[in-house]
């Protein structure tokens, strides 16, 4: 019944042969103490909303690796087509190739249609994707544009379900951004209150959840104009560090000089060593 | 179909708890909910709440739970969101290719039919309760509910999702066979009121749908509108 379409999916799945091995292996390392290096996560905050004019999509910049941050600037708003754009949180690897994927099929499905993509097809490509992986694929996405039929803005949750709405935030610091929202968001905004808000929402992302941190980056969307803000805000720039206190330099000076320890003694030990093999091995350096 | 593995006792939970990465990023999307359906003497109303959560989130707090599978058929979705709108877009595509295969109005009871073998095929793999309802001209407005597990049957009145338990009384006190259509709309304004009064999964605003054969004719009740029972 189905029509054969350019792009063909590959047929395959997940392979879960290795689980139980995995099983086995983590609980003899965590028996000699040791954890097993954790997924890279993008812990984040993105969000989006529509405006007047189109849409804001705005994220955070951290990428953690357990308890550690991995990436102090990793970029989160990934190229879906000229006039759409993606948020992604959840596993970085993920909502990476994920959207390269669905960005690569959307150009074949536009060179195949003869038209400019739209906001709604990219959502259809993504969500019969991750819903055949069964939520496996750790990634949770904001996906915006503005296409023939205006702007658009989606939430996409990694078991495949999708939400289509004015505002949406997502990622561990969305319970953050989303109150923002909820305080301000007003329909019909003008193009400057509306980065401010997103910026505000992931500000509040920022600062009041541990996994999201660093820049906030901004992208507006309107009819025939990307502006990609990256960074948009240096919200935590690196302090610099104090070049002298009390007129006495604060960094390098290591050296003590001659004569600041009294030497007591004195006593030359001579360590009589006797040649016992000499060997010649030739670097090969062909 | 999922193939079972055997995992040794000791099976530790790879990334599971992280005191970095709250309950709610991890559960999976679930319309909580309360869906309604009533057949009258020209059409059915059908009716649902609109909270949709993540745990203990509530990720989208106007969802629209009655979703269109063909002109005049719509059906209520509870359960797994992801399963629910996978399943209403495979037979929604289904649905539109057979009614263009027999160019006239499809049946009720094909949509209901389609969503029953796709439901019960997949029982497994998929958590999904819906209710089907439409009109057609050849038997009238019709409720078919097709719960969790794939039975298919026919109802003049049901009721579906977690908040259904609290209104199971209040249905089968208040339904009479021959209400009209304003009649069949206030009792599942109240049937719905009540229910989210009572269940957490279930909230946000009651939206209405009638069927008939003029057409499908929608509204919203919105929370400070909703009717009023006691004052406890």
């Amino acid at each position: 019944m189905a029509t054969v379409s350019v792009c063909q999916y590959h047929r395959g799945g997940f392979s879960f042969e290795n689980c139980k091995r995995n099983a086995l292996l983590e609980a003899d390392i965590n028996k000699l103490g040791l954890s097993s290096p954790a997924a890279r996560k993008t812990g984040t905050t993105i969000c989006g909303l529509v405006y007047k004019d189109g849409v804001v999509l705005g994220a955070d910049t951290r990428a953690t690796e357990g308890m550690v941050v991995a990436d102090k600037n990793c970029s989160k708003i990934h190229y879906i087509s000229p006039n759409v754009y993606c948020c992604g949180a959840g596993t970085a690897a993920d909502t990476e190739m994920t959207t390269q994927i669905i960005s690569s099929n959307l150009e074949l499905h536009s060179l195949s249609t003869g038209r400019p993509p739209r906001v709604a097809t990219a959502n259809r490509m993504l969500k019969q994707m991750l819903f055949r992986y069964q939520g496996y694929i750790g990634a949770a996405l904001v996906l915006g544009g503005v296409d023939c039929n205006g702007p658009h803005l989606y939430s996409i949750y990694p078991h495949g379900s999708t939400d289509k709405l004015p505002y949406v935030t997502m990622g561990s610091g969305s319970l953050a951004a989303m109150a923002v929202f909820e305080d301000r968001y007003r329909p019909n905004m003008e193009e400057e209150e509306a980065k401010r808000l997103v910026r505000d929402a992931i500000a509040a992302g920022i600062f009041n959840d541990l996994g999201s941190g660093s820049n906030i980056d901004l992208c507006v969307i309107t009819k025939g104009k990307v502006d990609y803000l990256r960074p948009h805000d240096m919200a935590n720039k690196k302090g610099v560090r104090e070049e002298k206190i009390y007129g006495h330099p604060v960094t390098g000076n290591y050296r003590y000089k001659h004569g600041t320890t009294g030497v007591l003694t004195k006593t030359v030990t001579p360590l009589n060593l006797e040649v016992v093999e000499e060997s010649v091995q030739t670097m090969d350096t062909s | 179909m999922a193939t079972v593995l055997q995992f040794p006792a000791n099976i530790s939970t790879l990334n599971n708890y992280n005191d970095l990465y709250p309950d709610w990023t991890q559960r999976e999307v679930s319309t909580g909910t309360t869906i309604m359906a009533v057949e009258f003497d020209g059409g059915v109303v059908m009716g649902a709440d609109s909270r949709t959560t993540t745990g203990a989130y509530i990720a989208n707090r106007v969802t629209d739970k009655l979703t269109p599978i063909h002109e005049r058929i719509l059906c209520c979705r509870s359960g797994s969101a992801a399963d629910t709108q996978a399943i209403a877009d495979a037979v929604t595509y289904q649905l539109g290719f057979h009614s263009i295969e027999l160019d006239e109005a499809p049946l009720v009871q094909t949509a209901a039919s389609l969503f029953r073998d796709m439901c019960y095929r997949y029982r497994e793999e998929l958590m999904a309760g819906i209710i089907v309802g439409g009109w057609d001209p050849r038997r009238g407005g019709q409720v078919y509910t097709v719960p969790v597990g794939g039975m298919m049957t026919r109802q003049p009145v049901s009721v579906g999702g977690s908040g259904s338990s609290y209104i199971y009384g209040y249905v089968d006190s208040n339904y009479r066979p021959g209400m009209s259509k304003e009649e069949c709309l206030k009792f599942t304004a109240g049937a719905l009121s009540l229910a989210m009064e009572r269940d957490g999964s279930s909230g946000g605003v009651v939206r209405l749908a009638v069927i008939s054969e003029q057409g499908v004719e929608r509204q919203v009740i919105l929370g400070n509108q909703l009717p009023k029972f006691s004052t406890v």
